[in-house]
């Protein structure tokens, strides 16, 4: 089927204004050899047909619904109010384009505004841009703008091994023809040493610093010192930050990071196999005309009405061409607008509630996982909802078993980290009750002596 | 004194509501690292039905697809099936984990492998990988795999990007984002590429063209064959802009042309919604001796089917991948839409698709070449380009477009392209029918009228929407960007 | 529009001020770019320029510039308030305006006003 409302008597009424007799004559300007080729496609579908061929693809998987989940890793199983899904079903927000015309836009520009608005309040920072595609491209846009900032002149960028092994590696690759060095992005490197072991890669050609917080490992670290240390050398910092974990501890903000982005999918976006999630992306207000991506600002109208509209447009690429900082062009308005909603019904209580019961049981789930005969803390240091666990078995042996037990275990650290083979990253949410926590405390123990 | 219409969510704030609870604790709770939290949390406390209100209230401010026609240029604002919306929900997809063990996620692999198998049909090329999250992160992957295949074959002195002038203003970004230098190259009289200026610019210093076909003007390239002949014989690649893919379904294969590389732009040709920005989708489709570069990972079969057993799809990383440009897979909400999209056209109703797109374009120009100017005029695809301006009267482009809010129509794009003088894009689209067409006809011709007449109801314009024009000055110069600061929270 | 006539102009719409050796950009060019939101001299005193040296970048509400030097010679000075004040570029191009100061630069080759004024109005619509 198609949604083409035109009829056959309509369309040759078309055809006379236009002056042409049939359909195939608007084409002439196409190769006529390579005009009207036989695609080999499936055949049409009614909605009927197609809505159960989907849907048997989506009873194909396993879901962490139907298992219990302790995967994490830069994506996160957290509840999802009703209320998000409600209002991003409204075809004036998800069927409007980018709000350009901002007399017909003001609920797309207002909520945007108030998205700003609440990142600039969870990461403690000044400005926040309208979002990135997600966490990762966040932080290659976050060294677009500290080469921006500096206007090429240094060329070295350091980044922690203990930032998410896949934002390294979106990092590497977009960074491939800007002739940057990037330090520091060394898996083999000493894991255990903290935050610390990066003073000794900053100097004074270093544009920016990357931290991740809570690290890759869940640990938390204060980067207040390691922050003032980096601006000695006259280096920006960022840090990439998850946003559960700031509904209860100290802000990036706080420790003096110039730039804080992250992942935004905890705040109200379903997990949806990896995407579309959102990169919030916040600085402060002097770095403004270096940041990428779109922005919305607030004015007056010709009515005397308080309005938004986007602003500060000629940093972007369709004006400035080749010399913006990114050629960055959408944004993620859909999954910002969840964000903003998700945050606005959780509000000041609700997401320091979800942030302390991540904590809790992230704690119960590691004290007991640990007092298993061969099960190990990997890392002697504080933690939000995620850890990383020695184990005394192939991490895919056990996660095979876990399995069998109806149980999606965590992510296995040797594919990243050489030094960490057999160490699982284990991730538990408000979503993990005490007795699913038993449960994979249990199986593990049968694992633990197969 | 500046009226509020609608307070935001901090200003409605009241200290101690709450919209959504948790339940307590079911587990012992744990020690808190005191020196590491934050002193306060500045969220704005709000009921449920306070957040639902409001955003009710903002969303009535929107102009949107599924209120009315948007024949935005460029940007294939077309209607969004409601079945891909109830698709990319379904709890099978949605509460699937990106890193979940390939065994568990067979339903969303296969559906991901037979999608990049119907886009290489669809365009000609022999892969195509999902990843890039937009058009303009697709172009930078696009890019990418062109500097690394002339690397890979020693040929690492080709640093300039060729770029037709009527290019959208990402091609030029993402050739910088990568280093290059761009050579901009004209159009010739008929809004082709400039032949002549083309040559000259080949050498073996090119990276490529980057090619929009049809191009912004909504125009075909007539030389299209010989354009992508000359790059290729001095040793460059095409790549392909999708972003006017629309007009090609079932018309022609971009691959079978000799276009190298090129993004589709899911959210215009394949009806996923714009979302007010986003998000986007770009998946990029590379002919064979590109393949080997794709972002790692893509889809494929790690074992075949036999009698018992479906095939095991999983993960594959070309040989000579750029790596990874995004974070997991991709957009994959938007590919179950696209996925939904394809599956009910079927290969006739793409063609339909491209054909009504076209013929609804062509319609308009015919109906609008009398009163608006159209410097290119001729047979268009699906979209044409006229000129805002009225003889005689003192109005411009934008004048226009402000009044046709008037008229409850979405303006076309306009200043752009660049090319032309006070620029009106006009896409209609195929999803919309004859009648939606003539209001909108004959509302532009009566606001050429009006322009003669009553010139200042254009410059005031608009004047039936729920705002009027904004002062974008005072936006940028006072740089008000967000409503909660440090020294004013609980004030 | 305002073209004195105690300048050499470029092209690229800069001015070059032979007696103090100051450089800006044009009232047509101000004109052109309306209301301008950020200026960044991207040089410093001491740095050697030559023609076509980029020496500021300049975004207004709707476009965007790059700014070159006109001449060859040795900065001496930069307007450090035009960052904080880009508007001065709109309302006084030519006094406050200032972009640099450059020693020893060399005006011929530019064009005198008269010849300015023909080139501006050949690129009025």
């Amino acid at each position: 089927m198609t949604y083409i409302p035109i009829s056959s008597s309509e369309r040759e009424a078309m055809l006379t204004a236009i002056g042409v007799e049939k359909i195939e004559n608007l084409f002439k300007d196409i190769p006529a050899r390579y005009r009207f080729p036989d695609l080999n496609l499936p055949p049409a579908m009614t909605e009927m047909e197609a809505a159960v061929e989907v849907g048997e693809l989506a009873s194909g998987n396993e879901t962490v619904r139907d298992l219990v989940s302790f995967l994490g890793a830069g994506a996160y199983n957290h509840y999802v109010p009703s209320v998000i899904d409600h209002i991003l079903r409204r075809g004036e927000f998800y069927t409007a384009y980018t709000p350009y015309q901002p007399e017909v836009s003001q609920g797309t520009l207002q909520a945007t505004f108030e998205y700003q608005s609440l990142v600039t309040a969870l990461t403690g920072m000044e400005v926040s841009n309208a979002s990135h595609y997600d966490g990762a491209t966040a932080v290659a846009e976050a060294v677009n703008m500290a080469y921006a900032q500096f206007r090429g002149k240094r060329t070295k960028v350091v980044i922690s091994p203990t930032v998410h092994p896949q934002y390294r590696a979106v990092l590497r690759t977009y960074t491939q023809g800007m002739g940057l060095e990037l330090a520091g992005d060394d898996p083999g490197a000493d894991l255990a040493a903290g935050p610390a072991s990066l003073r000794s890669l900053m100097d004074a050609n270093t544009a920016l610093v990357i931290v991740q917080y809570p690290d890759f490992f869940g640990r938390l670290y204060d980067y207040t010192s390691l922050i003032a240390d980096a601006h000695a050398q006259g280096a920006l910092v960022c840090v990439a930050a998850n946003p559960t974990a700031l509904g209860l501890f100290k802000s990036p903000g706080e420790m003096g990071a110039d730039i804080v982005v992250g992942e935004g999918q905890p705040l109200g976006i379903p997990l949806s196999y990896g995407g579309p999630y959102l990169g919030f992306f916040a600085t402060r207000k002097q770095y403004v005309h270096k940041m990428a991506g779109r922005l919305v600002g607030e004015t007056v109208d010709n009515r005397g009405q308080r309005a938004y509209v986007l602003t500060l447009t000629a940093r972007e690429q369709h004006i400035k061409r080749e010399r913006a900082t990114s050629n960055i062009c959408s944004n993620q308005g859909l999954m910002a607008l969840a964000a903003a909603v998700y945050l606005s019904v959780l509000g000041r209580t609700g997401l320091r509630q979800v942030a302390e019961l991540c904590y809790h049981k992230a704690h119960y789930a590691a004290a007991q996982i640990t007092s298993i005969p061969g099960f190990q803390y990997c890392f002697d240091t504080p933690f939000f909802h995620e850890f990383a666990i020695c184990c005394p078995r192939p991490v895919d042996e056990i996660n095979a078993h876990l399995l069998e037990h109806g149980i999606l275990g965590g992510y296995d650290l040797g594919q990243d980290y050489p030094a960490l083979k057999d160490h699982m990253l284990i991730a538990v949410t408000e979503m993990n009750t005490k007795d699913e926590i038993d449960a994979l405390v249990e199986v593990l123990s049968e694992a633990s002596h197969d | 004194m500046t009226e509020v219409i609608e307070k935001t969510i901090f200003e409605l704030s009241s200290p101690g509501r709450t919209g959504v609870t948790f339940p307590d604790p079911d587990v012992p709770r744990a020690e808190l690292p005191e020196s590491l939290l934050r002193a306060d949390l500045p969220l704005p406390e709000l009921a449920e039905v306070d957040v639902v209100r409001h955003y009710m209230r903002l969303s009535k401010f929107n102009y949107s697809v599924d209120g009315g026609f948007y024949p935005l240029g460029s940007c294939t604002m077309k209607y969004n099936p409601k079945i891909n919306e109830d698709m990319a929900r379904l709890p099978g997809f949605a509460f699937t984990h990106p890193l979940q063990p390939v065994e568990t996620v067979q339903g969303n692999l296969a559906l991901m492998y037979t999608l990049q198998e119907w886009l290489k049909e669809i365009s000609g090329f022999a892969a195509v990988t999902l990843q890039p999250a937009a058009g303009a992160h697709g172009e930078l992957t696009g890019v990418l795999i062109m500097r690394a295949w002339h690397k890979s074959r020693g040929d690492v002195k080709r640093v300039k990007m060729l770029i037709p002038d009527s290019a959208h203003g990402t091609n030029p970004a993402s050739s910088g984002m990568t280093g290059l230098n761009i050579v901009q190259i004209p159009s010739d009289g008929r809004g082709n590429v400039d032949l002549a200026a083309l040559k000259a610019a080949c050498d073996d210093t090119v990276v490529g063209l980057m090619l929009t076909n049809p191009n912004t003007l909504g125009l075909f390239d007539e030389h299209v064959e010989e354009v992508i002949k000359i790059v290729h014989d001095c040793g460059g690649l095409v790549y392909g802009d999708g972003a006017n893919l629309n007009a090609l379904l079932g018309i022609v294969r971009p691959g079978d042309l000799g276009i190298d590389v090129m993004h589709f732009n899911l959210h215009k040709t394949f009806s996923t919604p714009h979302g007010g920005g986003g998000p986007g989708s770009g998946p990029v489709g590379v002919a064979a001796h590109l393949a080997e570069f794709l972002p790692s990972p893509i889809v494929g079969i790690l074992e075949e089917a036999d009698d018992e057993q479906p095939p095991l799809f999983g993960f594959i990383e070309p040989k000579r991948t750029i790596g990874r440009v995004k974070a997991f897979h991709g957009h994959f909400g938007m590919l179950v839409r696209t996925f939904t999209y394809i599956a009910m056209h079927g290969p006739e109703g793409l063609r339909q698709v491209a054909e009504y797109a076209v013929l609804n374009a062509n319609y308009l120009l015919a109906r609008l070449r009398g009163t608006y100017r159209v410097p290119y005029d001729r047979i268009c695809m699906h979209e044409f380009v006229a000129e805002g301006r009225v003889e005689g009267a003192d109005v411009h482009a934008l004048d226009i477009a402000k009044r046709l809010m008037d008229y409850d129509f979405h303006p076309p794009t306009n200043y752009f392209p660049l090319i032309i003088h006070e620029a009106l894009m006009i896409e209609p689209t195929e999803t919309e029918n004859k009648d939606t067409l003539d209001a909108f006809a004959e509302a532009l011709i009566k606001i050429a009228e009006e322009a003669k007449t009553t010139p200042d109801l254009l410059h005031a314009a608009p004047h039936k929407t729920p705002f009027g024009r904004v002062d974008e000055v005072k936006a940028a110069r006072e740089l008000v960007l967000c409503c909660w600061l440090p020294e004013n929270y609980n004030k | 529009m305002n073209i004195p006539a105690n300048l050499k102009y470029t092209k690229s719409d800069e001015w070059f001020d032979p007696v103090t050796g100051k450089v800006g950009l044009t009232d047509f060019a101000q004109g052109q770019l309306s209301d301008i939101v950020f200026v960044e001299v991207v040089v410093s005193p001491g740095d050697v320029i030559e023609p076509g040296k980029t020496i500021a970048s300049v975004e207004s509400v709707k476009a965007a510039a790059e700014i070159y030097s006109p001449v060859n010679g040795k900065i001496v000075a930069v307007n450090d308030a035009l960052s904080s004040n880009p508007e001065t570029l709109n309302s006084d191009p030519y006094g406050a305006g200032w972009m640099i100061q450059v020693e020893g630069g060399d005006a011929s080759g530019l064009m005198d006003a008269a010849a300015y004024e023909k080139y501006c109005e050949e690129r009025a619509h």
